[in-house]
């Protein structure tokens, strides 16, 4: 068993390398490798046992002399985002079926290399596996954005990467002095747990790994690299980002920040929140008044992390399996959103709201599942969203009723904006641009059924996902305050 | 010892085989007198030979001589018509490069003030020469003329703080100087405190050490930048050798007295280095900058002086030197294509050569200090070597710093990738091909798998 998870870190590198040197076949072979890590995952999930303890660990002397081990396993938290990661990844993959990239096989592989960095994040034991993992898995993302991007996508992602980089060196430095407080010298996840830190040194751990989480996520005011990345980028690009990278972010103050700082949380957590919710309050403002769709989509997706961060930072079960569960919805949700945008996009040759009207009536299935994912974003019960955003919502509600009144704000802001956009691409009269618009057909088909299906799925029975990360989710919380009960 | 004389016999063979006119069996006898030599660094590894009290081969030494004598070797093999194409005297030049080479050797395993001023010089004149080896060119014999004044202006400063540090101690032995300040803690000679500042002054100067630094820009950017090539990266692990084995070691008791200066020196040279690369449009011009602000994260090395202080800087200069062989080994083709080294000339290079952009590529994520390359391995290290002490301001800055070096070193892989050049296909020498490709290999194999070089001195 051990060698599944090494099977399931390093295949998407393989497929990389292999899809590097290919020429036209390129995309085939990259999606026949993210169907394959897919089907691991799936053995994976069945050979689970969803209790807390860390499974499938392997661990590896890598660098000896600097304390660094290959140390990764997964437990129920690292479960979902596995699943996150690999089930989102082919969708990405097979959305990009219709475009002609140049150089199919450098995007196909950068993406797959991502893949990898990804995987490696959510696996890590060991501390400075899990950066070069989070590093792993920007540089790709660079390359994807800026090589294929809009008009002023240099720009835009030297920001971007430059933004994301800063926080991820403070977090460098955080690392390194755990490192240097742990008497075993090395970068284990549980000697990190057992460091005895006083509150100012925890409270210093904190800023230097919320500052590296919150750029990626993004939380206000951290967030101003986000809009225009997400605009500028190709659709697989900006899919990636928002399904799958910002949950780096929520992932990692999952599974290092509340752990090894506890009481720097409760210092400062309350703040984090306060972020957290102005953001989700800013973005859906914002969102009202823009005029591109992808841009609406992007402020959105801020307003939704900001719950989830605020959520995590309640520090209660409810709202810790409701981020699990709305890690995974909000992934599909977006991926599916930005996708139908790229249809449209690709089509009209514009995102611009003002300019589309009366698709519906020409394209009946793309309406359709347009109108299901609407749904799943906005939290209609029934829906994938709606089990996540209610868990979230109670979480926040338990912390302090403000807070959950102001978050709630949020699912009203999000059904009126996404409503409204909704209205003017899709229903009303068609005008001339959009009389020769065409249904969907072949891989999107395929990706939208997909993606629909899963949202019903989920919204359904979301048990056995709720019941993946259940025993780790509450093993967590217990570890937070019989430490924080400890220190007090 | 062995190691010096092969050098030195190579060197004089290279000079008469030019005298008969044999053109052809330059390079090869270089490279066989370089492989020699070579391999003499790896028989003596772990001996410790002393020479009469004048230099020592520890593993120290061993190492760098080693690192200093590949990079010469892959330097040797870019010259491919390099230097023909410049002049008539190839001969000389060749065996000028060998002279500086050892040079190096003598400075990275001195066990004797008097020894480390012999090697600076020796090292010092052949580079003077090599600088303005465009006798034509008025860059070329600007920077000569400038780094002949500088060099000798800092020689001075060598030369008086050893003198005062004799006046103190009645000693040039490494040993006896250590000796004297462990057994007068209390009452060292003010002569010399003023001797060790010197020295770090005239030290500072030979690796561009802000704000000792004017003259490095001028002076890469006129010589001929396979000359460079060698300045920038061979030269520049040297100096740092031996102010390794001086700082790290002998003056190591007064710590506490030079850590201030050096702090000031360490930031100024950061903050200069990478805030005027920032504005530079000339590529070769960046990279003189950059090389500035890589000193002051190798200065890191002596900031907090733990175990692996001298390591550290070994695994900082391999990655420093390797990267920097890829980004001048492709800028002198690009050069030789469109006929000047501006970031425009990398445009479309991704089309036009996909292998050197490649290979470029890495190279400059490995100088920015990006994960997977050697590079970042080594800023790694530096990070982890200053905050054994709880340096974090100085961590804070030079995390501050290393974003703008971000800003630079992407500039030239955004020209490659993402803007439109000519269409004009770049080949590239097999030697070339070579040496990229080993550097390429040294680079990401050191950023996944350091642990071979991480315990070597």
């Amino acid at each position: 068993m051990e060698q599944l998870l090494i099977l399931l870190i390093f295949l998407p590198l393989v497929g990389a390398v292999v899809t590097a040197f290919l020429g036209n076949a390129a995309k085939h072979v990259a999606l026949g490798s993210a169907i394959l890590s897919l089907g691991l995952t799936l053995i994976t999930v069945c050979n689970f046992t969803p209790d807390a303890s860390t499974q499938f660990a392997v661990n590896y002397p890598w660098i000896q002399d600097l304390g660094i081990n290959f140390h990764a396993g997964i437990d129920g938290i690292s479960m979902i985002t596995i699943l996150l990661t690999n089930v989102l990844v082919p969708i990405i993959i097979l959305s990009a079926y219709q475009h002609d990239y140049k150089k199919p096989n450098a995007f196909f592989a950068l993406i797959l290399f991502m893949q990898f960095g990804l995987l490696l994040v959510f696996t890590a034991l060991d501390a400075f596996l899990f950066y070069i993992g989070w590093e792993a898995a920007l540089i790709p993302i660079y390359f994807i954005c800026a090589i294929w991007g809009g008009k002023d996508r240099i720009r835009v992602n030297m920001k971007f990467f430059v933004y994301t980089i800063a926080g991820s060196l403070f977090m460098l430095m955080g690392i390194i002095y755990l490192y240097l407080q742990n008497p075993a010298h090395n970068f284990e996840i549980q000697a990190f747990y057992n460091l005895n830190l006083d509150a100012v040194q925890q409270g210093w751990i904190f800023w230097a790994f919320f500052i590296a989480f919150a750029i990626k996520m993004p939380i206000f005011p951290f967030h101003t690299w986000q809009p225009d990345t997400y605009t500028e980028a190709p659709t697989p690009g900006t899919m990636l980002l928002s399904g799958i990278m910002l949950k780096m972010g929520i992932y990692g103050v999952i599974r290092w920040l509340l752990p090894i700082a506890p009481v720097g949380v409760q210092e400062w957590g309350h703040l984090a929140i306060i972020l957290s919710i102005i953001g989700v309050v800013y973005a859906s403002i914002i969102a009202f008044t823009q005029k591109d769709a992808k841009r609406l989509v992007a402020y959105s997706s801020i307003a939704h992390v900001g719950l989830i961060a605020a959520g995590i930072f309640a520090l209660n079960t409810q709202g810790m399996q409701g981020a699990m569960v709305q890690m995974l919805s909000h992934g599909i949700n977006v991926v599916g959103l930005f996708f139908v945008l790229d249809i449209i996009a690709s089509r009209m040759k514009t995102n611009k709201i003002a300019d589309l009207g009366g698709i519906a009536k020409k394209a009946p299935q793309l309406a359709i599942a347009f109108l299901i994912i609407v749904l799943g974003t906005v939290a209609l019960p029934g829906t994938n969203g709606f089990i996540g955003e209610f868990l979230l919502l109670i979480g926040i509600y338990q912390y302090q009723v403000w807070a959950g009144v102001f978050a709630g704000l949020s699912i009203i802001f999000g059904a009126v904006y996404m409503f409204r956009m909704y209205q003017n691409i899709m229903l009303g009269k068609t005008n001339d641009l959009t009389i020769g618009f065409t249904d969907i057909k072949g891989s999107e088909k395929v990706v939208l059924y997909v993606i629909c299906a899963m949202i019903i799925a989920l919204g359904v029975y979301p048990k056995p996902i709720l019941h993946l990360s259940e025993a780790s989710v509450q093993q967590l919380i217990e570890q937070v305050s019989q430490k924080l009960t400890s220190v007090n | 010892m062995n190691i010096i004389i092969t050098i030195i016999v190579t060197a004089l063979v290279v000079l008469y085989a030019g005298l008969f006119k044999a053109k052809k069996a330059l390079l090869p006898l270089t490279l066989i007198g370089l492989l020699t030599s070579l391999a003499f660094v790896v028989t003596s590894w772990n001996t410790n030979q002393t020479y009469y009290g004048m230099m020592q081969m520890d593993n120290f030494a061993l190492a760098f001589a080693g690192l200093a004598i590949i990079g010469t070797l892959f330097i040797f093999l870019l010259t491919q018509n390099y230097f023909s194409a410049n002049s008539e005297n190839t001969a000389e030049y060749f065996t000028l490069i060998l002279f500086a080479l050892t040079g190096i050797v003598i400075m990275v395993s001195y066990k004797n003030m008097s020894m480390l001023f012999i090697g600076v010089e020796i090292m010092s004149v052949a580079l003077y020469i090599l600088a303005g080896i465009r006798k034509n060119n008025f860059a070329s014999n600007e920077a000569s003329l400038k780094y002949f004044l500088m060099g000798a202006f800092s020689t001075g400063f060598l030369l008086f703080g050893i003198t005062l540090i004799y006046g103190a101690t009645a000693s040039f032995d490494l040993d006896m100087i250590n000796k004297y300040l462990v057994e007068n803690p209390q009452s060292v000679s003010p002569l010399f405190y003023t001797g060790v500042i010197l020295l770090l002054v005239g030290m500072c100067f030979k690796i561009g050490a802000a704000p000792f630094h004017f003259w490095t820009p001028d002076v890469y950017e006129g010589s001929p930048t396979l000359i460079t090539t060698f300045m920038s990266t061979v030269v520049k692990t040297a100096g740092f050798a031996a102010i390794l084995r001086l700082f790290a070691d002998t003056f190591a008791p007064l710590h506490d007295f030079w850590l201030v200066p050096l702090m000031v020196i360490v930031c100024l040279t950061l903050f200069i280095g990478n805030v005027t690369a920032l504005f530079q449009k000339n590529f070769k011009r960046m990279l003189a900058y950059s090389s500035i602000s890589h000193a002051g994260y190798l200065l890191f090395s002596l900031v907090s002086l733990t175990a692996s202080s001298m390591n550290n800087v070994l695994v900082y200069a391999v990655a420093y030197t390797f990267a920097s062989i890829i980004a001048f080994g492709v800028l002198i083709l690009v050069k030789q294509k469109t006929g000047n080294d501006n970031f425009e000339s990398f445009n479309g290079l991704g089309k036009r050569n996909p292998f050197a952009a490649l290979a470029l590529t890495v190279a400059m994520l490995s100088l920015a200090g990006i994960p997977l390359t050697a590079g970042f391995i080594g800023k790694y290290l530096m990070f982890l070597n200053v905050m054994h002490d709880y340096h974090f301001y100085l961590v804070a800055f030079a995390i501050l710093n290393a974003l703008v070096g971000f800003y630079y070193y992407f500039k030239v892989i955004v020209a490659m990738y993402f803007k439109e050049g000519t269409e004009v296909e770049l080949e590239m020498p097999v030697q070339y091909k070579v040496v990229l490709a080993l550097s390429l290999i040294i680079t990401v194999f050191l950023g996944i798998y350091p642990t071979v070089i991480l315990n070597l001195i």
